[in-house]
């Protein structure tokens, strides 16, 4: 059984439509991020899941009861906030306990779960301390204490992490996902940032304007994007997106990419890539899209199997990021990045020869920006 | 504050001294009220007529005090503002109470439980702040005298919790604006209702806006002279028309002593109110503002 379902969820703010049929379901201890720009819906969907905004249509189902009209409180759901939200008056043990109290649980099993959470967390040496006196990580930690103590259905994260450093971020990430392989829980995690999206989801629902673009498994909405607009927002850098015209190849295809000043760039499509919708778009333009991965120093080996298209272009940037190079350098009439080993020995302004991984490469529509192959 | 780099040159030096001397003459002028009431009101009366106003007292005596207390007439009866003075009390109390409790939870409702039109209500609220006194006499005195609690304290205690209302709702609600929603979400799905996250949740970190309107309308309802003229009757009279009727009762000669001295008597609780906790309305009304 679906421990959450989300059944064409429509949200109207006046004549503003912020969430248009948007349906979901997660399983029991599915770890399910939902990603977007800001203002895409993905709050408002979080609100309507905890019940603290009312959805105009539609249905919520948590553990398979229709919950869409209950209160929070009678949803058995958990919330972390951005902000976290502790209770300014009281200490970490009140705060964390507050939700079994308020639930009549004995104040023997509230201290039990009290000592539990603050073990797990490592957070015991702080119980009597009020949230004024935490440091931000340690807020974190009781923010998520809170949730935990209560055990409920389903635990929802709002953004937890936006509001920490960079080196503490990454630290609590990894937190996150070990405490969500040991406890199994169910949770519903909100972000714009695509690598906490990566690094924590069983499960990455894509949201703009309010529609669910793809959901799907980090590798999937990575590898096979439904549209460009999923394509450039996962990854980092994102992929470069390469204006082309799709040309017949005796039985096969190639991708021309006009060059201003020098010869027109030809890549051939890979035979066992080709789709079908491929052959109404002959002569057309269309949209390459290459990962900077994708791109790789002549003498390395490809990861795919397929034999890589040699390319040679001046390097017009370097940027060493340690573990690797990432190079800015005109592909075509656009600027493209490339990422190659950080042994690569080239400078500003050199040439560079460069293998094209065409058997990754995506290619979408240039009018709809969907996935044609 | 403490710590600002100055200029040390003599010219500087000058226009400092200048500028504090300019503050101290301000600030003397401002006290001397209280310094002549406070001298005349220990003076008797001899030394009244004869010296002038600014002289030291020759003979201090509390005679003057007692008699304001106990003895002075106030229209037709003779027993001074004492009575009166504890009359006020028991309307003030209750009033700034009720008004306060009100504010607060209309405050809370407001910012944290919006409803459709709850902006426009507070606009309507806020409209009360300007209400003129007078406009309301008539209307309030009939009010009062179908609810049959006409020249009593309870009807004063009513007509200063209702006009009291509108100001503890601004300030109540400007001060829970700045308290984040996501707390009251976060109590919401711990399982806490509407009572419940105010009592547990907003009025454990609301302190300075108390203070704030507890010290406003204490001085606001402590000094009313309209609304106690209007609708009390002989017994249940705050201070401040007893006072008005003691210096009004023209019997014999003027007692300018019992008169400064019923004054100070009658502002006496405002001046403590204000020295007690004028620090913390200061930083009260500056909370929200201020807090990162």
């Amino acid at each position: 059984m679906a421990a959450l379902e989300i059944h064409n969820v429509r949200k109207e703010f006046g004549s503003e439509r912020v969430l248009k049929d948007v349906s979901i379901s997660i399983d029991s201890g599915e770890f399910l991020i939902l990603v977007g720009p800001s203002g895409c819906g993905k709050s408002t969907l979080m609100n309507a899941i905890a019940g603290l905004e009312p959805v105009t249509s539609g249905n919520i189902y948590i553990d398979g009861e229709d919950v869409t009209w209950r209160t929070p409180a009678d949803r058995d759901i958990a919330m972390v906030f951005q902000s976290y939200a502790l209770y300014p008056s009281m200490t970490v043990r009140q705060n964390i306990s507050f939700g079994l109290e308020m639930r009549k649980v004995p104040k023997a099993e509230r201290e039990q779960a009290v000592e539990r959470v603050a073990d797990l967390l490592q957070i015991t040496h702080l119980l009597d301390r009020k949230p004024a006196q935490l440091s931000g990580g340690q807020r974190q930690r009781v923010a998520m204490g809170r949730a935990l103590a209560r055990e409920p259905k389903v635990y929802l994260f709002d953004e937890p992490l936006s509001n920490l450093d960079a080196k503490l971020r990454v630290d609590m990430r990894t937190e996150i996902k070990k405490l969500h392989q040991r406890l199994g829980t169910t949770i519903v995690y909100v972000t714009h940032d695509q690598v906490e999206a990566m690094t924590l989801a069983d499960c990455i629902a894509v949201m703009r304007d309010g529609h669910i673009l793809q959901l799907g498994s980090p590798d999937e909405v990575y590898n096979n994007p439904v549209d460009m607009f999923v394509a450039g927002f996962m990854g980092s850098p994102s992929m470069n997106f390469i204006r082309a015209t799709l040309e017949d190849n005796s039985g096969g295809y190639q991708l021309r990419i006009a060059t201003p000043g020098e010869d027109d760039l030809v890549l051939p499509w890979p035979q066992e890539r080709i789709a079908a919708e491929m052959a109404e778009r002959l002569n057309q333009p269309v949209i390459l899209g290459l990962r900077p991965e994708h791109f790789s120093e002549e003498d390395e080996r490809l990861t795919s199997q397929a034999e890589g298209t040699l390319l040679s272009a001046s390097v017009s940037v370097v940027e060493p990021t340690g573990a690797d190079m990432l190079l800015r350098l005109p592909l075509g009439e656009q600027e493209v990045t490339a990422r190659v080993g950080p042994k690569c020995a080239v400078a500003a302004g050199e040439r560079l020869s460069l293998r094209v991984d065409m058997g990754r490469a995506i290619l979408f529509d240039a009018q709809t920006e969907q996935r044609i192959a | 504050m403490a710590n600002v780099i100055r200029r040390q040159t003599p010219a500087a030096r000058l226009g400092r001294g200048l500028l504090y001397g300019v503050l101290i003459l301000a600030a003397l002028f401002y006290i001397l009220p209280l310094v002549v009431m406070l001298m005349t009101s220990v003076k008797p009366l001899s030394e009244i007529s004869a010296g002038s106003l600014l002289s030291l007292p020759q003979s201090p005596t509390l005679a003057p005090w007692t008699k304001a207390w106990g003895e002075a007439c106030t229209g037709m009866r003779c027993d001074g503002v004492g009575g009166y003075f504890w009359n006020s009390f028991a309307i003030v109390i209750p009033a700034v109470l009720i008004s306060t409790t009100i504010g607060a939870l209309n405050g809370y409702a407001l910012t944290k439980w919006r409803f459709k039109g709850s902006e426009l209500v507070f606009a309507l609220m806020l409209f009360g702040c300007f209400i003129p006194f007078q406009v309301v006499l008539l209307p309030m005195a009939q009010t009062l005298g179908w609810l049959g609690i006409s020249s009593s304290r309870a009807g004063l205690i009513l007509v200063h919790v209702v006009f009291g209302i509108a100001f503890t709702t601004l300030f109540f609600r400007n001060f829970y604006v700045g308290i984040p929603n996501e707390l009251v979400s976060a109590a919401k799905l711990d399982g806490a209702g509407f009572f419940r996250i105010f009592w547990r949740i907003l009025l454990p970190v609301s302190a300075p806006i108390i203070v704030v309107s507890v010290i406003w309308q204490f001085t606001q309802i402590w000094n009313d002279f309209l609304f106690g003229v209007a609708f009390s009757a002989h017994n249940t009279q705050p201070v401040t028309v007893a006072l008005n009727n003691l210096v009004n009762t023209s019997t014999g000669v003027r007692e300018y002593n019992v008169d400064m001295a019923a004054a100070m008597i009658a502002a006496l609780p405002t001046l403590v109110v204000y020295v007690l906790a004028g620090k913390y309305f200061v930083r009260g009304l500056t909370a929200g503002s201020v807090k990162g």
